[in-house]
């Protein structure tokens, strides 16, 4: 093709730059990548931003780290060393440069570690240890918790600590165990499983470990301890490194917690104080219980006046009836050890309540007279006409009435 | 929860035990108990089972064992 001298420009800078920067990013392989190289040109100004380029012996690549992601490297950077890094190929168009842009930096042995950790990952996803529908709910209030970690280290101090401040009224048993090394995986599992076959059996185990690098947590990643939890009957909260550690043993567990202190709270979601304030309410739902129920009595007793207001001499039942209410306002206050001496009291007022019922009204020589043809009651001597029934203590009788009398 | 004839001494009660005891008589007395009598001393049984739960809380300290050879052993702290 003829390079024309004359022809207008297809492109502007940025125009160009924006296809290329399209282009790079639209390619999904670029946009999650691992490469391996030797770190130089490390800088890290005032920003908080890390800036480095990766190198080998044919090429260079220019590399960016932003400081959310800087500030959480546990790697000491340095001229010369040999990385992993993962990130996204993106271009800097003000700049014209295209760059990794790096959100994980690892040492380069690491970095086949972690190939390993991917690979055995999926083998056991695919034999179903993971799965969601695996995952059992933790017991709301443990009262026997077992944890498998070593008998040294903070780890099992810190656990301690959160399960003393939580749940005192726990019992905790401790499977000691090493939690790295090439004895940890055996041990881990035969910790897991004395812990399992224990009787009584704890309500919870607790699966930790203080941080470390991805060699020193391997044992957690080891296929015979990922099975051996997956194979628990007792619930497993694993609390394995830092937030940002995940093991395989962390993906088998019922629940994963960020740091070992995390899964001691997570088992613990019932604590002293939440006890304590159940058996304050249980103390307060008894009291007012017992207040209403004195209540409804004094309300039964109440009613049964009303009744025998029919049949009793009208005044001395007032008398009665004041009382049991200042009574009753006695009894609304809350001194309930109080209402204890009232409620014989009130007993007493009972008796004497009955005394005044129709039956013993009439054993003293007073009747209930009522007209035969529609049984109303007479109480007034000129009610008094025509065919009557007169009830005593014992029975009634019939009775004509001879002339209105006066 | 039949009613024994002589219910434990609260102070022999384990928390567990003194809880559930102190929700029974709570549905009891929410319910219709037998008497006022009844309800006014299961009540004050109430009350001390509360005390007792809430003392235990106070005073538990974790216990903590450690699975050996031999079995269960007390743990050694440093």
């Amino acid at each position: 093709m003829q390079p024309s001298l004359f022809s207008a420009a297809q492109w502007t800078v940025s125009t160009l730059t924006k296809h290329i920067r399209d282009a790079l990013e639209s390619d999904l392989r670029l946009q999650d990548v691992w490469v391996e190289g030797e770190l130089s040109n490390i800088s890290r100004p005032a920003s908080g931003h890390l800036y480095f380029t990766l190198k080998d012996s044919g090429a260079a690549l220019k590399c960016a780290m932003w400081k959310s992601n800087a500030i959480r490297l546990e790697l000491r950077v340095q001229d010369g060393m040999a990385v992993a890094a993962h990130g996204k190929i993106g271009v800097y168009e003000a700049g014209g440069q295209y760059q990794l842009y790096v959100d994980r930096l690892i040492p380069a042995g690491e970095g086949a570690l972690f190939q390993e950790f991917l690979r055995l990952k999926a083998v056991l996803e695919a034999e179903g240890l993971f799965a969601p529908g695996r995952k059992r709910p933790l017991p709301a209030l443990p009262r026997r918790i077992g944890i498998v970690t070593s008998v040294s280290g903070a780890a099992l101090r810190d656990v301690l600590n959160t399960l003393r401040r939580r749940l005192p009224v726990a019992e905790v048993i401790l499977a000691p165990s090493a939690v790295q090394g090439e004895d940890a995986p055996g041990q881990l599992v035969q910790a897991l499983s004395r812990l399992n076959a224990l009787k009584p059996r704890p309500d919870v185990i607790l699966l930790v470990r203080g941080g470390g690098s991805i060699e020193d947590l391997w044992a957690f990643n080891d296929s015979q301890v990922v099975r051996a939890v997956a194979a628990l009957d007792v619930p497993l909260i694993s609390g394995v490194g830092h937030e940002t550690d995940f093991t395989l043993s962390d993906f088998a567990a019922d629940l994963r917690a960020p740091t070992p202190t995390a899964a001691a709270e997570l088992a613990t979601q019932i604590t002293v104080s939440e006890l304590r304030e159940r058996a304050r309410t249980g103390a307060i739902q008894a009291e007012n219980a017992i207040l209403g129920l004195i209540t409804r009595h004094r309300d039964a007793i109440s009613a049964a006046i009303n009744e025998l207001r029919y049949y009793s001499p009208g005044r001395r039942l007032q008398t009665d009836r004041q009382r049991l209410d200042e009574f009753g306002r006695r009894l609304h206050s809350a001194q309930v050890h109080r209402l204890a001496l009232q409620t014989s009291a009130l007993d007493g007022w009972r008796k004497r309540l009955l005394a005044l019922s129709p039956r013993e009204v009439m054993n003293r020589g007073y009747a209930v007279v009522t007209r035969r043809s529609d049984g109303a009651v007479i109480r007034r001597v000129q009610q008094a006409r025509g065919g009557i029934h007169v009830r005593v203590s014992d029975g009634g009788f019939d009775a004509e009435v001879a002339d209105g009398g006066s | 929860m039949a009613k024994s004839t002589s219910p434990k001494p609260v102070e022999e009660l384990a928390y567990e035990a003194a809880f559930a005891e102190l929700e029974q008589i709570v549905s009891t007395l929410e319910g219709e108990p037998d008497s006022l009598e009844q309800a006014m001393s299961l009540f004050e049984r109430g009350q001390t089972l509360a005390r007792r739960c809430t003392q235990l809380l106070e005073q538990a300290e974790l216990k903590v064992k450690r699975l050996s050879e031999s079995g269960l052993v007390d743990l050694e702290e440093d």
